[in-house]
């Protein structure tokens, strides 16, 4: 990955407290993976941005190597990668998101 | 391009031969897979690290051969 595109992605992840990269937008994802959890997160009331790959070659390529994961959508809380939409799905299933979220200072 | 579960099942046991794995082809067109992992190397791990662990395994598949492969990764329970 070049370090711009690197630089890019870390002042994105820095300047949205929560950001999901998901195919689409939360209004018209593009994707049933994105879509899922796009559903969790407005079902829970969370404030979130989003960024479209799919506008964006770049960083769609870039964010599976800068957080070492193949697939898309990624949830990242406050600088931290949370996970995709299995984990998302569980953790939200259990419970565990609602306390993530608390923790991190995020309402819900 | 898709996979079989069994070659699916047959990466993921080349680098963690002890677990017990389960995979179900959700939509029967071998493009669309989950998969139930339980290894005792998982201990300690988080949630990412075990998914982590799982495309490791997979050597770059899931993502691009392989469009989904729905995860749930644990230790076994004492």
């Amino acid at each position: 990955m070049e370090e711009n595109t690197k630089e890019k992605i870390k002042d994105i992840i820095k300047d949205n407290e929560v950001l999901l990269f998901m195919k689409g937008t939360p209004v018209m994802p593009q994707c049933g993976f994105s879509a899922a959890v796009v559903g969790v997160l407005t079902h829970m009331g969370v404030k979130f941005n989003s960024i479209n790959v799919l506008e964006d070659a770049e960083i769609r390529e870039g964010i599976k190597e800068y957080s070492d994961w193949p697939t898309i959508p990624q949830l990242y809380v406050k600088n931290e990668f949370v996970g995709g939409c299995d984990i998302i799905r569980e953790m939200h299933e259990n419970g565990e998101l609602n306390d993530y979220f608390n923790n991190a200072g995020i309402s819900v | 391009m898709t996979m079989t579960s069994n070659e699916i099942e047959e990466l993921i046991l080349k680098s963690f031969p002890n677990a017990k794995i389960t995979i179900d082809d959700l939509r029967g067109d071998g493009d669309h897979y989950a998969a139930q992992v339980v290894t005792e190397e998982f201990r300690g791990k988080s949630r990412v690290q075990q998914h982590q662990m799982i495309y490791n395994a997979m050597g770059g598949r899931v993502g691009k051969e392989l469009h989904a492969l729905a995860l749930n990764t644990s230790a076994p329970k004492d």
